[in-house]
């Protein structure tokens, strides 16, 4: 089953009176339970392709498919229930909302769905446990580290199961060793719960993980290989 | 706690400083009209009250078309048996027969036209003030006595004295000539300049001997023991009266068509006072609620990214309002209504209040009366007000776009 499938997109952003095309005539497909990363140098249009999948961002043409779905037509308020049901982002830069705790961020997205309490509870507990960050749950954003807030997020994204995970270099403000676990977490959901996870990075160690690997540069694909995971 | 609400609450306190600023312009213009609205009230209720029980009590029976156009011929008959009967159904005695005619009234070197009236001496001064504000001489006392009281300025005018004659010319009910010569019993003074210019009484008796009215008279006044009261009190007077008799019962509003003109402009102007302070603390809350979405801008973009729909967020910062609203509300009321309670028993004055507290009949110290609606009324219309000021700043966040407002730092 096709998780995702992008045809023939193209995004331009205007900058003054030069065009930058971030997508260039790009077509990909991915399958349920893939684990791709997403590679290339410094605006080469990862960030730009994974809000143009989670339905953030529309391409100016093309059509971008989810779990069977064309997104590229749909209203704002269908977006937005899409991506409150199957997708979890983890964003570039932390991202989260200041005025919650680390375990009322992570409940959040729950909270939005109507999950009960005692299950978004306990499903928060096990999850903040799991990312390292036992102790911190009732502290605010302000009051963490970068790589801590990043953590965060990290669990906000995948705590009610979504079904696609889109993450924008998750691994980007934290040591290798927290990395190595936070991709760990990522290879085990995506193996016990057949969740689809694309990650754009530029790290070498999270490179590791994937099954796949996309090369993107300036709006294009350049290379695409299935790998054996580490 | 729903997520909606716990977000609206944590993020009116991210800037505490800024929502007590706001929410303290809500809860001054609140005590503001808490204040000012239970005064107000206070006065008019005071002003008809005292205007009322002056001289032209709560409520008249007349006949019909005489309040417009008092012609002497528009009579009730056996004016002064129907007041015993109102007396007797009613149990009660503030009711009095009165009859009335316009006449010359001359001194020895000079004459005016007044508004003569016949009293019950022994039933007048229940149902009205006049005849306690006798200041020289005495009120009337004999039901068929040829004496008369006059107003103060009156008897300036004429230049008598309680002794004094006066002669008295109009024509009677049937057009002829009436005339007689009254003593000046008493003069009072009630402090309202057209009372005591051009109104004069004497004895119904008497009024009818000499303007030929045969019994009748033009109006029985009925005093109820409160402004309140009146309604339900009317109500029993036109079932006892019927429009079988002829007759009609005149409320204080038709009796006394200036006092609600008055008090409409006086209210139209206050309450366009109290529009432009409401206004203000809209556009207070205007000003902190857009500053406060434009610096949340990308914290939406994040929300709006997971899944929250716009709608969601508009309600958020409604609710933002609503809950600063609330807590204006509260503390507005309370302080205003402590206040005006406190007043209520301690008395209020101000500079100025002298002039308008004479020509109504006020006491110059009010003791503004505590009820729900001029406590509530303010404070809710400045809650709606707050509700309104920030439908913009939440409408225009439909139209955010989560990319870009997450870019936004
Ligand atoms: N809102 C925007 N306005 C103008 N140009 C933009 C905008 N967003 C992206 N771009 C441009 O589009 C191109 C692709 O950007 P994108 O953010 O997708 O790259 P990226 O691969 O995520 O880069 P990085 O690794 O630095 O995050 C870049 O040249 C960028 O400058
Ligand atoms: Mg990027």
């Amino acid at each position: 089953m096709t998780a995702v499938r992008c045809i023939d997109i193209c995004k331009t952003y205007t900058q003054g009176d030069v065009d930058i095309k971030a997508l260039d005539h790009l077509s990909i497909e991915i399958e349920k339970g893939e684990f791709v990363c997403l590679m290339s140098p410094s605006g080469g249009g990862k960030t730009t392709l994974l809000n143009a999948i989670g339905g953030l961002d529309i391409p100016d043409s093309g059509e971008v498919w989810v779990g069977g779905q064309r997104i590229d037509q749909m209203s704002k308020g269908e977006l937005a229930e899409l991506r409150l049901a199957n997708i979890g982002f983890v964003f570039q830069a932390y991202n989260l909302i200041p005025v919650l705790t680390a375990r009322e961020n992570v409940e959040f997205v729950m909270q939005v769905q109507g999950v009960r309490p005692a299950e978004r509870h306990v499903k928060s507990m096990v999850l903040l446990e799991e990312v390292g960050l036992e102790g911190l749950e009732d502290r605010l954003p302000a009051e963490m580290s970068g790589g801590q807030q990043q953590r965060v997020a990290v669990a906000r994204a995948i705590v009610s199961r979504p079904e696609l995970v889109l993450a924008d270099e998750p691994t980007a403000n934290l040591d290798s060793h927290t990395a190595a676990d936070l991709m760990e977490l990522f290879v085990q959901l995506n193996e016990h719960h057949q969740t689809t996870f694309v990650i754009a990075t530029h790290d070498q160690g999270v490179m590791r993980y994937a099954k796949r690997l996309v090369r993107m540069r300036d709006g294009r694909i350049v290379d695409d290989v299935q790998q054996n995971a580490a | 706690m729903n997520i909606v609400l716990r977000l609206a609450w944590r993020n009116i306190w991210r800037q505490p400083r800024r929502t007590w600023l706001t929410t303290g312009a809500m809860v001054f213009s609140n005590i503001l009209l808490v204040f000012m609205i239970s005064l107000q009230f206070g006065m008019y209720g005071l002003m008809i009250n005292n205007t009322l029980q002056v001289f032209s009590g709560h409520m008249q029976v007349q006949a019909p078309g005489y309040v417009d156009d008092a012609k002497m011929r528009q009579v009730v008959d056996d004016v002064q048996p129907l007041a015993a009967h109102l007396r007797e159904a009613l149990g009660s005695d503030t009711v009095a027969a009165r009859a009335r005619a316009f006449a010359l009234a001359s001194s020895e070197d000079r004459t005016y036209g007044i508004a003569i009236y016949g009293v019950e001496p022994r039933h007048e001064p229940r149902v009205s003030n006049l005849p306690g504000l006798v200041e020289h001489g005495r009120y009337l006392q004999d039901d068929d006595a040829y004496e008369i009281v006059i107003g103060s300025v009156l008897a300036r005018n004429l230049q008598v004295a309680t002794g004094d004659e006066l002669t008295l010319l109009g024509s009677g009910v049937d057009g002829s000539f009436a005339a007689a010569v009254v003593v000046v019993a008493g003069i009072f003074e009630s402090g309202v300049k057209d009372i005591d210019r051009n109104i004069a009484q004497m004895p119904l008796t008497a009024f009818q001997d000499m303007f030929y009215m045969n019994g009748a008279g033009h109006q029985v006044v009925i005093l109820a023991p409160s402004l309140a009261d009146a309604p339900e009190l009317q109500a029993r007077v036109e079932a006892l009266v019927g429009a079988d008799d002829g007759l009609v019962v005149q409320d204080w509003d038709a009796l006394q068509p200036g006092l609600r003109q008055a008090i409409q402009a006086d209210m139209s102007s206050a309450f366009f006072m109290y529009g432009i302070l409401v206004v203000l603390v809209a556009f207070s809350v205007l000003n902190t609620q857009l500053m406060s979405v434009l610096e949340r801008t990308h914290e939406f973009g994040v929300v709006m990214a997971l899944g929250m729909k716009p709608g969601l967020l508009g309600r958020i910062v409604l609710l933002e309002s609503a809950l600063m609203g609330l807590l204006g509300f509260v503390l507005g009321v309370i302080a205003g209504t402590a206040l005006t309670a406190w007043l209520s028993v301690r008395g209020f004055t101000m500079p100025g209040m002298d002039e308008m507290a004479a020509q109504f009949n006020l006491p110059a110290r009010i003791y503004p009366p505590v009820t729900l609606l001029s406590v509530a009324i303010g404070p809710f219309v400045v809650f709606v007000f707050t509700l309104l000021a920030s439908v913009y700043p939440a409408w225009r966040l439909r139209r955010l776009h989560p990319v870009e407002a997450m870019r936004v730092n």
